[in-house]
C-alpha cells in the first residue's frame, strides 16, 4: 500500500534548480534510501517532504491525502518523523526530557500550565530509550552526549511521535562502524514491526545496500534511477556518476 | 512654497549628516564584534564635551575649529581602544547580551564621570563669526555650518567605504564581518583587529559629538537620549552594514524634517513607526543580512527542578519576607514593596528572555501600560483596587497579545529593537496625549482604599500577588508549556518536526510575560500613588534587563535573585552616595567579569561541583 507518494516535484531556489520533475513512492513497512552525490538534492527533497520547504511545483500525498505546502508541525502530526542532517535536540534538557516533550508533543498535552513535566511520560519515555539501548544516558544532557547519541536521540524523538513514515537524513553520519549496523537493523526491525515506511538518505553504502528495499538514486536534481538494490548495483548510469566503477 | 520645501530637504539632510556620524561607529563595531554597544551614546557625549573643551581652546577659526573637532576624535578613539581592552576583551566569549549589560554600566559611570569633570550645566559653544553665518531661503534662514555638515556626512561615508573596500585592513575587517571564525582559522589575530574597529567606532562618535556642537548643547543626558537614535538608525539600516546605515540616516532625517513641518506631534513617534514598519517589512532592517545576529551564547545551560537546598532558601525567604512588616519601619517597608514589584517584572521579562529566547529592551511598556491602566480605571471610572489591578493587567496582556502577533516572528537583537521602538511609542503618547495621561505630570492619586490597612496591607497584597505570581510563572516553566517553550528556544526546526507550533508558544509567553509585567506596572501605581511617564521609559526597561541578567537568565531562580539583588544594591546605594551612577556602573561590571552565568547560575554551578 503506498504510504507517501512524490509526485513531479521540482524546487528552485532563485535561477537554480535543485530539484526537478522528481517523483516516487514509498509503502508501509518499506525502507527506502535515497542517494546521490553532494549537491543532487537529497535535502531540498527531505526539507519539502517534511514541510520546511515548499515545492516550487509538484504534489507531496500521504495516504493519498494531498499535503503540498503544510507546514512542518501539521505535517508531522500526520504521521511524518524526521531526523537532521545536523542534529537538532532540546540542549537545555536531558536526554529523557527531550523524548517526553516529543511525547507530550504526540499527545496534546503541550498547553498544559501547572502539572509538572518531569513526571509526564516518563515510563514511555524510558522504555523508547531502552529500545534504542540509550537507558542508561536517561538523565545525561542533550548538550554533552556524543555524536553517534545524539543521533540515537533523534531518532527516539523522531519516534516518539508514532510516525508512518520517518525521514532520515544521514541517520548514522558519525557513528562507529559496528554502531552503525545496530542502528540500521533496528530500522529494519522497525519498519517491519510497525508497519512504518522509512525514507532515509545515506553516505556509506553498506547500510545503504545492506538494509534498504529499494534504493533512489538522484544527480543534480533529477531521479536517476529506482529500483532494487542489485538492479541501482548493475546500473551504468549510476555507476558513472556516483558509485564509481569499482562498487 | 517651493522655499518651504527646499529648507525642509535641508534641514533633513544636515541631521541625517548628524545621524550617519552618530550611528556610523556602532554599525562597524557591531558588524565586527557582534557588541551591542550601549556606551556608544556616551562616547558620543564625550565627544561633544571634549569637543567644547579643546574647541574653546582653539583659535576661533575654521581651522581652529577642524583641528579640535579631529583631535576630540582621535582622544575619544583612544578611549575606545582602553575600553575594549580593559573590558570588553573580556567579554567575547560572555553570554548573550552580557556586552549590553558591561556597555550600560559603562554609559551610567560615563554620566557621573563627565558630571564631575564637567559640571551639571549644559554647554552651548559660543558662535564665532564663521558659525553664525546663514543662508537665506524666502524669509528663513538656513545656518551655512549645516551646508558644511551636509557635506560632511557623505564624505565620512566615502572615507569609510574606501578604507574598507581598498585597504588590506579594511579586507579583514569585511572578513571579519562576514565570519570571523573562518578568519582567526586563516591565522589573523582578532584581538587587535577588534581593539581598531572599536577605536574606529569610538573616533566616529567622538567626531559627530564634536561636530554637533555648533548645533546643540552638550547635556549630560545626551549619552542615553543619542544612544537610542543611532540604536534606531543601525537597526533599520540592518546591524553591520554601513551603506544601510547612510541609507536609514538619510530616510529619517528626511522624515523628522518634513514630519515637523507636516504634523508636529507626530515627531516623537514618527521615527519609531518608520523602525517598526521596516522590521515588518524586512526583518533584517534595509540592506541587513540574515546572519549578522547579536554574540551567540553557546549552549544554553540544562535546567534541573529546584534542589532541597534550594527550596528550603526559598521558604525561609518567604518566612522572612511574611514577617517583614513586623520588624521593619515605614521606609524599608516601602523598599520591601517595591522590591517585590521588581521581582515580577523581572520573572515576566525572564519568562520570554530565558526559555522564550526573546530579549526586550522595552520591556517598561507592559510595566507602564498596566500602570496607566490601572490609574485610569481608578480615576477615570472610579474602579476599585480588584478591578483597577485586573484592568491593567488585562490592558498590558491584550495590547502585548496584539503587537505579539507582529514581533515573535523576529529573532535576536531586531526583536530587542522593535520592543524598544514599541515601549518608546507607548512613552511618546503618554507624553503627548495629556487629555488622557496627563503628559508629563502624570496621573496623581491613586491611593490603596482604607480597608486594606495602610502600608501594612499594601504589603502584604504585593507579596501575595507578585511572589504568588512569580512562583506561578516558574511553574509554568516547568509544566509542559515550559518545556515545549524552550524547545523551540533550542532548536526551533526539531520543535517543529516534533509537531509543536514555535510562533504560538513564542506567542504565548509575549502574552503572559507582558500580563504579568501588567500587573507589575499596576500595583506599582498603588504603591507610588501616581503614575508617570518614566514608567514607560529606557531607564525601567534596562532595569528589568539588568535583573533578569543578574540573576541568570539561564536558571529559573535567576529573575529572584536578581530582583532582590539589583534592588537592594540600587536603594543602598541611592542612600549612601550622590555618585550612585558611578558605583552601581562598577558594581555592575564587577557582577558581569565575575558571575558570567549570573548569580544564581554560579550559585548553581558551586552546588553541582
Amino acid at each position: 500500500m503506498t504510504l507517501l507518494a512524490a509526485e513531479r516535484l521540482s524546487r528552485a531556489f532563485g535561477g537554480v534548480a535543485a530539484l526537478s520533475d522528481v517523483s516516487f513512492a514509498v509503502a508501509a513497512g518499506e525502507v527506502v534510501a535515497l542517494i546521490g552525490p553532494n549537491g543532487a538534492g537529497k535535502s531540498t527533497c527531505f526539507n519539502l517532504l517534511s514541510g520546511q520547504l515548499r515545492p516550487s511545483a509538484g504534489r507531496i500525498r500521504l495516504d493519498g491525502r494531498d499535503i503540498t505546502g503544510l507546514g512542518p508541525a501539521a505535517i508531522c502530526r500526520r504521521g511524518v518523523g524526521r531526523s537532521f542532517q545536523i542534529t537538532a535536540t532540546f540542549a537545555s534538557m536531558t536526554v529523557r526530557e527531550n523524548v517526553q516533550l516529543a511525547l507530550l508533543a504526540h499527545h496534546r498535552q503541550i498547553w498544559r500550565f501547572w502539572r509538572p513535566a518531569a513526571a509526564a511520560f516518563r515510563a514511555e519515555a524510558q522504555a523508547l530509550l531502552a529500545e534504542l539501548g540509550m537507558e542508561a544516558e536517561a538523565d545525561r544532557a542533550a548538550a554533552v552526549l556524543a555524536y553517534g547519541d545524539l543521533k540515537r536521540l533523534e531518532l527516539a524523538v523522531a519516534l516518539a511521535g508514532a510516525p508512518r513514515l520517518l525521514l532520515m537524513d544521514e541517520p548514522t553520519a558519525g557513528m562507529a562502524p559496528g554502531e552503525r549496523g545496530a542502528l540500521m537493523a533496528l530500522i529494519r526491525r522497525l519498519a517491519g514491526e510497525r508497519g512504518l515506511g522509512v525514507l532515509f538518505t545515506e553516505h556509506d553504502m553498506d547500510a545503504v545496500f545492506g538494509t534498504a528495499d529499494r534504493i533512489l538514486v538522484l544527480a543534480r536534481g533529477t531521479l536517476i534511477a529506482a529500483g532494487r538494490p542489485a538492479e541501482i548495483r548493475a546500473d551504468a548510469e549510476v555507476r558513472r556518476v556516483y558509485l564509481g566503477v569499482d562498487a | 512654497m517651493h522655499g518651504f520645501l527646499f529648507l525642509q530637504l535641508l534641514t533633513g539632510l544636515a541631521s541625517a549628516a548628524q545621524l550617519f556620524l552618530l550611528a556610523a561607529g556602532l554599525t562597524v563595531i557591531f558588524g565586527v564584534t557582534r557588541v551591542v554597544n550601549f556606551a556608544h551614546g556616551s562616547l558620543y557625549m564625550l565627544g561633544a564635551y571634549l569637543g567644547y573643551s579643546l574647541i574653546t581652546r582653539a583659535p576661533p577659526t575654521p581651522v581652529g575649529f577642524a583641528l579640535g573637532a579631529l583631535a576630540t576624535a582621535g582622544l575619544v578613539a583612544a578611549l575606545g581602544a582602553g575600553l575594549e581592552i580593559a573590558l570588553l576583551r573580556r567579554l567575547y566569549r560572555a553570554p548573550d547580551l552580557f556586552q549590553l549589560l558591561a556597555t550600560f554600566a559603562v554609559a551610567l559611570m560615563a554620566e557621573d564621570l563627565t558630571q564631575r569633570l564637567w559640571g551639571a550645566e549644559d554647554l552651548a559653544l559660543p558662535r564665532p563669526g564663521f558659525l553664525a553665518g546663514a543662508l537665506r531661503i524666502g524669509a528663513a534662514r538656513f545656518p551655512l555650518y549645516d551646508l558644511v555638515l551636509i557635506g560632511l556626512g557623505p564624505a565620512v561615508y566615502l572615507a569609510l567605504l574606501a578604507l574598507f573596500r581598498t585597504t588590506r585592513w579594511g579586507v579583514l575587517v569585511r572578513a571579519a564581518t562576514a565570519d570571523r571564525d573562518m578568519l582567526a582559522c586563516l591565522g589573523v589575530d582578532q584581538r587587535w583587529l577588534f581593539t581598531a574597529v572599536f577605536a574606529l567606532g569610538a573616533g566616529l562618535a567622538g567626531l559627530g559629538g564634536a561636530l554637533g556642537l555648533p548645533d546643540t548643547t552638550a547635556t549630560l543626558q545626551m549619552g542615553f537620549s543619542s544612544v537610542t537614535d543611532a540604536f534606531v538608525v543601525v537597526v533599520v539600516g540592518g546591524l553591520g552594514s554601513l551603506s544601510g546605515a547612510a541609507l536609514a540616516s538619510l530616510l529619517i532625517g528626511l522624515l523628522q524634517a518634513f514630519g515637523i513641518a507636516l504634523v508636529p506631534r507626530s515627531t516623537l513617534v514618527l521615527v519609531f513607526v518608520v523602525m517598526a514598519a521596516t522590521l515588518v517589512l524586512r526583518p533584517h532592517g534595509l540592506l541587513g543580512s540574515a546572519s549578522a545576529e547579536a554574540a551567540g551564547a553557546g549552549a544554553p545551560a540544562l535546567v534541573r527542578p529546584a534542589t532541597p537546598a534550594l527550596r528550603a532558601l526559598a521558604l525561609v525567604t518567604l518566612a522572612a519576607a511574611v514577617a517583614l512588616p513586623f520588624l521593619a519601619g515605614p521606609f524599608l517597608l516601602s523598599v520591601a514593596t517595591e522590591a517585590l514589584i521588581a521581582l515580577l517584572f523581572a520573572a515576566s521579562l525572564h519568562l520570554m528572555m530565558g526559555p522564550g529566547g526573546m530579549a526586550s529592551f522595552g520591556h517598561a511598556a507592559w510595566f507602564g501600560l498596566g500602570a496607566y491602566g490601572a490609574a485610569l480605571a481608578a480615576l477615570a471610572l472610579r474602579a476599585p483596587l480588584p478591578l483597577a489591578l485586573v484592568m491593567g493587567l488585562l490592558l498590558a496582556g491584550a495590547v502585548a497579545a496584539l503587537f505579539g502577533l507582529v514581533v515573535v516572528r523576529l529573532a535576536g537583537v531586531y526583536l530587542a529593537m522593535l520592543t524598544l521602538a514599541f515601549a518608546q511609542i507607548v512613552w511618546a503618547g503618554a507624553m503627548q496625549f495629556e487629555e488622557i495621561s496627563g503628559g508629563d505630570n502624570g496621573l496623581l492619586g491613586v491611593w490603596p482604599p482604607r480597608w486594606l490597612g495602610g502600608p501594612v496591607g499594601f504589603y502584604f497584597l504585593a507579596l501575595a500577588l507578585c511572589a504568588g505570581g512569580a512562583l506561578v510563572l516558574r511553574r509554568a516553566l516547568h509544566a509542559p508549556f515550559g518545556y515545549a517553550l524552550r524547545g523551540a528556544r533550542d532548536a526551533p526546526q526539531r520543535a517543529a518536526a516534533i509537531g509543536l507550533d514555535v510562533t504560538r508558544l513564542r506567542w504565548a509567553a509575549f502574552t503572559l510575560a507582558g500580563a504579568a509585567a501588567g500587573l507589575a506596572g499596576a500595583l506599582f501605581a498603588y504603591a507610588k500613588g501616581s503614575v508617570f511617564p518614566t514608567y514607560l521609559g529606557l531607564g525601567r526597561s534596562v532595569d528589568a534587563l539588568l535583573m533578569v541578567l543578574l540573576g541568570g537568565v539561564g536558571t529559573m531562580s535567576g529573575p529572584f535573585v536578581g530582583a532582590l539583588v539589583y534592588t537592594g544594591l540600587y536603594d543602598a546605594l541611592l542612600l549612601a552616595t550622590d555618585a550612585w551612577r558611578l558605583v552601581l556602573g562598577a558594581a555592575i561590571i564587577a557582577l558581569v567579569l565575575l558571575f558570567p552565568d549570573g548569580l544564581a547560575g554560579a550559585a548553581a554551578r558551586r552546588m553541582r561541583a
